[in-house]
């Protein structure tokens, strides 16, 4: 055995959870390790190199407002940036881009390499050392020991991770890695259960061999924006992506082959998440539809690898080349690397606790798809939070758990730990009960402050923060106090701005909120606008016009928080609780609620079972507080 | 904790007054929305502790509900340790109900089972050792209530809620995976369709809403009629009926009609019962009222329980009557068991194949229980209903309408305001939510499943 140094916190993976964890604990002041498989493979899309998207996007800007590094990461190397939704209201917008995979890589290794007070080291992890239930360290295959107070485990599909592509499987990690084989049994050991998942991905092609005529095209925005509330806007060059469909001759090629698939033949055993389904799925599932998208995105600038969107399989090789030959522009398609599924050990995250830690094993965090999800922003969600609350723990500080009405990472994290997972879990709006208050544009009001408090956000950026904080309450404040009146020379003004006149009077707030009036425009028209970025003018926009369900939005997250904050000893014994259910007993005895809100999530627990717990958390503080 | 609730405190269709609590915040101020004191007493000035005379009017229309004389007690110096105000008025279920729905109506909630209880404890009013019995009175109250929600959860609201928010759902489904999938193919709803589908879910709901306002069932009653030729005993069943109910909630003599009305209460199921008895002073009912007029009765039915006489042979009256029931709900109901069996059951069941036969004895008393637990199983089973939404009888299920309805109504405002798609979800997701409250579904994983199951997604 070697001993090969002390750290406060270890991170194991360094993949987008991993890379997020070990800045964070640096960045806090954290004397901190980044444990990899591969040095060469840090921060690797192993999908698409497709960054954002609805509820993807959100959480890339809350990872940026607290200070994480995937928002800029993706700025500085974005081939394509476009903003979805637009049409469908501003809590819904979705930014989403395209990556440069290769210098995504390069560059956050960069950075990781470039942080003070991290080491990045490339290594096999085989054990997590547990003393009386606390981590102290980890083991190397090759018998180095590092101590340390606390450990991320973000391990990816790495554990025991199983390649199967058709009759053809091996273990292994993606892209021809190793995979960890000796993690999952020490975990097991610690008393921590697994469970089994798995995700895949489509064939890679060769750009010289597509035929673009027969496909769309699919540009990026004009006017780009930008995930980090600190990028620059700059308008850079930008690749195209396209799209082109599938058709009943690709169908019929499928079926003809389904026997083939390991789906059906029982060599894929994990769970797969039903978003994100082969297109044997989708063929199996949806008989009626005649076709099915299939979009053609660039992996970079520097390479002629094509990623085929859509188009996820496990079928074997041959079936896969057959296919794809059937869709208009892939008659000549050379594959450079066949799609694959991967199955692989993840934890089971309602052993969790809300700040990501272990219940059973103190200073053991994990996050990312080792929770049990699915996505480079879900895991770099996770990885960040972790890497926070490992770092709080160390220092002796209380964890920062973030609520379902704060952020999208409070609510990911709530479902995770609370509801657990029965497939890889996606982040979707629909998940968020608030989703008017947790918009993609307002991140940093929702969270820098918090990620100042905690030390990872700079001066520098708390500074700017505060700034564009205060504009835009001024300037809300002024709109709603500025009153213009009938006269002639308003009339004409709202005539050529396009929109009816007034009879009395009225403040600018109020005729923000019509519908055929923008910020922007008012700004033309009335005198004294002040100048302010088109970020904050965004913000003064939004709050004016949706007040009203902004309003209705906080009056429900009142309610909410009422029962967020009645909280719930650790100890609690729900054995001794008469009167809950069995059911409820057990469950929560597993999850062990922080709070009644919590507890009321728990599926199985009924609302009688809150009210019996109610009552009895009254009673329990009422007698510590006579005794 | 600081909403204001509102229950029933005494038990219904029992005793001579009956009681209406509300506790907290605003109790005074909901009571004094629906009550005009005598003397002009101004609420302002009412101190605690003390009774006031006055009555309860609808304040819309002024339509006066009862008299009532009214407590206030300023907390903590009450039962629940808030200010709490008590309405007591004439006892029986009509005044009761009528007050307490007021009360939803105007700022309180339903109380939950137990609630002021529970309150009374977390305010420190009920001391520790009685912790146990609340706990034990919300879990009673609970079970005895998702028992009752059960056997509806069979019925027509049930259907109907389920109904609306699978409407709902689709709805919601389908503008969530156009948000969540904006690159996906598939169809999207635009905020026009959206308005429009509501505008029927709405209709739907305001037409449950308003039958429930009305209290259809709980003052009228299921109308139930007491059919069969003179002397086989329908007045003696009526009899028996009310004194094994033991809660007449109020008798309306028919004096404006030409029969005999009563009500009585099974099981918490209120009967209009109707004895074609009032009408029968000359020998034969079908000659008297004719057979147009006997099936014009049956017609307006929501039960009917046809009397045969089990000492005598079928006769030519009972045909008739047996052929009027028809496709109508109704109960075949041999009586006289204790006498000498005459009557072949196998020349009624020729007539009415399809009609459930009981055989009881109203003077010995035998198979009444038999015949209250069928009555009130058809209710639960939603066999019987008293026209468009009769079932809702629960002050729950009102608010929670209501709720569903301002939620809907506010969907339309925001697509009038050509607001965008994410406002209009918050309502949509609200009103699902409301209408939720009462089938006990839980809110969920519900749209994701639904998402995936309507659509093809994936990457």
């Amino acid at each position: 055995m070697f001993n090969a140094g002390v750290y406060d916190v270890i991170v194991i993976g360094a993949g987008h959870a991993g890379c997020e964890a070990a800045l964070a604990a640096a960045r806090m002041g954290c004397c901190t390790l980044l444990a990899t498989i591969s040095l060469d493979n840090i921060a690797l899309m192993p999908c698409n190199p497709a960054v954002g998207g609805p509820a993807k996007g959100h959480l890339v800007r809350e990872i940026d407002a607290l200070g994480g590094e995937m928002g800029i990461n993706t700025d500085k190397c974005r081939i394509q940036i476009r903003m979805l939704n637009t049409g469908k209201g501003p809590a819904v917008h979705a930014l989403r881009a395209q990556a440069d995979k290769k210098a995504y890589q390069a560059r956050m290794k960069s950075v990781l390499e470039n942080q003070a007070k991290l080491e990045v080291k490339q290594m096999m992890v085989e054990k997590i050392l547990i003393q009386d239930g606390k981590v102290t360290g980890i083991q190397s295959e090759t018998g180095a020991v590092y101590e340390t107070k606390a450990v991320v485990l973000a391990s990816g599909t790495y554990l025991q991770g199983r390649v199967i592509v058709g009759d053809t499987f091996y273990t292994g990690g993606p892209n021809g890695q190793r995979a960890a084989l000796r993690l999952s049994e020490s975990l097991r050991e610690a008393g921590i259960s697994l469970v089994r998942f798995k995700t895949g991905t489509p064939a890679r092609i060769d750009k010289n061999s597509v035929d673009f005529s027969k496909m769309t095209l699919q540009p990026g925005d004009e006017e780009p924006v930008n995930f980090s509330f600190l990028s620059p806007l700059e308008k850079k060059p930008q690749l195209s992506c396209w799209l082109t469909y599938t058709n009943e001759h690709t169908h019929d090629v499928i079926r003809r082959n389904l026997h083939r698939s390991p789906l059906f033949t029982g060599q894929i055993q994990g769970t797969g998440p039903r978003y994100c389904p082969s297109i044997e799925d989708k063929v199996v599932r949806f008989p009626e539809k005649t076709s099915h998208q299939v979009f053609v995105e660039p992996e970079g600038w520097d390479t002629s690898e094509m990623y085929v969107q859509g188009m996820s399989t496990s079928l074997p090789e041959d079936v896969q080349v057959a296919f794809l030959r059937t869709i208009p522009g892939l008659e000549e398609v050379k594959v450079m690397r066949p799609g694959y599924a991967i199955e692989y050990d993840c934890v089971v995250p309602t052993q969790l606790k809300l700040s990501l830690e272990s219940k059973g094993v103190a200073g053991l965090f994990t996050a990312g798809q080792a929770n049990g999800t699915s996505g480079y922003e879900e895991a770099a969600a996770q990885g960040l939070m972790a890497g926070i609350n490992a770092s709080l723990l160390v220092q002796n500080r209380e964890p920062l758990i973030l609520s379902r009405s704060e952020a999208y990472i409070g609510v990911l994290i709530d479902d995770l730990v609370t509801k657990g997972t029965n497939e890889p879990y996606r982040m979707m709006t629909s998940r968020a009960e608030y989703r008017l208050l947790l918009r993609q544009d307002n991140a940093d009001l929702r969270l820098t402050q918090k990620g100042y408090e905690i030390g990872l956000v700079s001066q520098e950026r708390y500074e700017k923060f505060s700034a564009k904080r205060e504009i835009i309450v001024r300037e809300i404040t002024r709109l709603k106090n500025t009153v213009i009146g009938p006269t002639k020379e308003v009339l004409e003004k709202l005539s050529s701005l396009g929109t009816a006149g007034i009879r009395s009077g009225l403040s600018l707030a109020e005729l923000l909120r019509r519908p055929d009036v923008t910020y922007q425009l008012l700004s033309v028209y009335f005198p004294d606008f002040p100048e302010i970025s088109p970020e904050a003018a965004e913000q003064v926009e939004i709050d004016i016009k949706y007040e009203g369900y902004i309003m209705k939005q906080i009056q429900q997250v009142e309610r909410f928080n009422k029962m967020e904050q009645k909280k719930i000893p650790s100890a609690l014994d729900y054995g001794k609780i008469q009167g809950l259910s069995k059911e409820a007993q057990q469950k929560l005895s597993s999850v062990r609620p922080a709070s009644l809100g919590q507890a009321a999530r728990i599926s199985g627990v009924s609302p009688a079972d809150i009210s019996i717990l109610l009552v009895y958390l009254e009673q329990y503080s009422h007698r510590r507080e006579t005794t | 904790m600081t909403d204001t609730i509102s229950g029933i405190s005494t038990p219904l269709g029992e005793g001579g007054i009956g009681i209406v609590r509300i506790s907290g915040e605003d109790a005074l101020k909901v009571a004094e929305r629906i009550t005009q004191l005598k003397a002009n007493i101004s609420f302002s000035s009412i101190l605690s502790h003390t009774i006031h005379y006055g009555f309860i009017a609808e304040p819309k229309t002024g339509e006066k509900i009862d008299e009532i004389l009214m407590l206030y007690m300023k907390g903590p110096r009450s039962f629940t340790g808030e200010d709490v105000v008590e309405l007591h008025c004439h006892g029986g279920l009509i005044p009761v109900r009528s007050i307490y729905e007021l009360t939803i109506q105007y700022g309180a909630r339903p109380a939950e089972p137990g609630e002021f209880t529970k309150r009374a404890f977390l305010n420190g009013r009920i001391d520790l050792a009685q912790a146990e019995a609340v706990i034990d009175l919300i879990r009673a109250k609970t079970e005895a209530g998702s028992r009752a929600a059960l056997t509806q959860l069979q019925g027509m609201l049930s259907t109907k809620i389920k109904g609306m928010r699978h409407a709902l759902l689709e709805m919601i489904a389908f503008a969530e995976a156009a948000i969540d999938f904006p690159e996906e193919d598939i169809e999207e709803i635009t905020t026009a369709q959206i308005a429009e589908r509501v505008g029927v879910i709405l209709t739907q709901i305001n037409n449950l809403v308003s039958t429930a306002h009305s209290g259809k069932i709980m003052r009228e009653g299921l109308y139930t009629v007491i059919a069969g030729k003179p002397n086989v005993g329908k007045s003696s069943l009526l009899n028996a009926l009310l004194r094994e109910s033991r809660a007449i909630v109020t008798d309306i003599p028919g004096t404006t009609r030409d029969v005999i009305e009563e009500f009585i209460n099974i099981k918490g199921i209120p009967l209009r019962l109707v004895d074609t008895a009032g009408v029968r002073e000359t020998k034969d009912v079908v000659e008297r009222i004719g057979v147009e007029k006997t099936q014009e009765i049956l017609e307006k039915a929501d039960l009917i329980l046809m009397v045969l006489d089990a000492s005598l042979p079928l006769s030519k009256e009972d045909r008739t009557l047996l052929t009027a029931l028809k496709d109508r709900p109704a109960v075949v109901i041999i009586n006289k068991t204790d006498l000498p069996i005459v009557l072949n059951e196998k020349e009624v069941t020729d007539i009415v194949p399809t009609k459930k036969i009981m055989r009881l004895s109203v003077v010995e008393k035998e198979g009444l229980q038999e015949l209250e637990d069928y009555l009130v199983s058809l209710v639960y089973e939603g066999k019987v209903t008293g026209g468009e939404g009769a079932i809702i009888t629960n002050a729950r299920h009102l608010y929670a309408l209501q709720k569903a309805e301002g939620s809907l109504s506010d969907v339309l405002q925001t697509v009038g305001d050509q607001m965008p798609v994410d406002c209009v979800v918050v309502d949509l997701r609200a009103a699902w939510e409301a209408l939720g409250e009462i089938t006990g579904d839980t809110v969920g994983e519900d749209i994701i499943d639904q998402i995936f199951a309507t659509f093809c997604i994936g990457k």
